[in-house]
């Protein structure tokens, strides 16, 4: 387990979530929401968790994301509030 | 043709379309490596699924709605999807069937004698078959309901 | 409203902060976590069930029900989804 690294993807991490809820565009939200999934899947793989880490990638940044991307392209982009 | 004029289309363009023919066989095959390989690796039946869907839903994306549904019809996925719930819950009755508790795959000894301990882990291969199964139909269907408003005639 | 708001996510998050400073520290195996069934887990379970990745014996065997209801979850919400969204069309 290696601090710098863990530190610099923690502040990744909170960066994207931040940057999720407060964006306007949902297009641009489910695409930092796709980049929070993959880097939290990359600290769970450094903390040593890979089954974790393995669903992490396939679920949160493969498939959801593209759930997402199919139900904006049906209803629409711009976010109400 | 410009990205507008493709999309009125509905093609994607040839590249792409190749690159999905190439690559789909590749991406199914790991997906089954993945849920056989659940034993020894990280992976399982669940991780597996999600992969052997994420092909079918890439046939969607690059292709359209028909071309999918040419491969994997709505029937036969509501039927995968079921058989692979019916996998799961089927294994722990036959076990406790069999004279062993629930969900206890060493009762399946007397079906096969491989040994108890042997069927313990055969169980837990059959069990996750029907989780990857199940995870797979499911999320191709997801993915048609959602991307093409419930119709199923035309895709994203 | 926004700054009542702020307050109470910032005094909540703070109280978490503040729990987790007795917590053991990271891989710790003299945790409270890591006593009770993990070392039966690790001693028993290649010879218990013939599998060497540990999460799948836990997953598939130990802890059965638990996956067995996950996956009637993900099927159930695969069953609410095309019944709430599919149009089903007339086939006579």
């Amino acid at each position: 387990m290696m601090w710098p690294l863990d530190l610099l993807i923690l502040a990744l991490v909170v960066v994207c979530a931040v940057v999720t809820i407060s964006i306007r565009d949902l297009l641009a939200a489910t695409m930092v929401f796709s980049v929070y999934s993959f880097l939290m899947c990359l600290l769970w793989a450094e903390m040593g968790a890979v089954d974790v880490s393995f669903t992490e990638a396939t679920v949160g940044a493969g498939v959801s994301t593209v759930l997402f991307i199919a139900a904006i392209l049906r209803t629409t982009r711009r976010s109400k509030d | 043709m410009t990205g507008e004029q493709m999309s009125k289309a509905g093609t994607s363009g040839i590249i792409v379309e190749m690159a999905v023919r190439i690559a789909t066989p590749f991406i199914q095959l790991f997906g089954m490596y993945v849920i056989a390989h659940g034993h020894y690796s990280p992976g399982g039946g669940f991780q597996g699924g999600v992969i052997l869907g994420s092909a079918f839903i890439l046939l969607g994306i690059a292709f359209n709605q028909e071309m999918a549904l040419r491969y994997f019809s709505e029937r036969v996925n509501s039927i995968l999807g079921s058989s692979g719930a019916l996998i799961y819950v089927g294994t722990a009755v036959v076990c406790a069937l069999l004279g062993g508790l629930f969900l206890d795959y060493s009762a399946l000894d007397r079906v096969l004698p491989l040994g108890p301990v042997e069927w313990r882990s055969m169980g837990i291969f059959v069990v996750e078959l029907g989780v990857g199964l199940a995870v797979m139909s499911i999320m191709t269907s997801l993915f048609w309901d959602l991307g093409s408003g419930g119709d199923l005639e035309k895709g994203l | 409203m926004r700054s009542l708001a702020f307050i109470a996510v910032f005094v909540t998050g703070a109280l978490l902060l503040y729990g987790t400073r007795d917590f053991p520290a990271w891989g710790d195996p003299a945790a409270p976590a890591a006593q009770h069934v993990s070392p039966t887990y690790i001693e028993k379970s290649v010879e218990q069930t013939h599998v060497p990745n540990i999460v799948t014996a836990v997953l598939g065997d130990y802890r059965g029900y638990d996956t067995m209801f996950e996956t009637v979850v993900i099927y159930c919400a695969g069953i609410v989804v095309i019944g709430a969204l599919r149009n089903w069309r007339d086939e006579e």
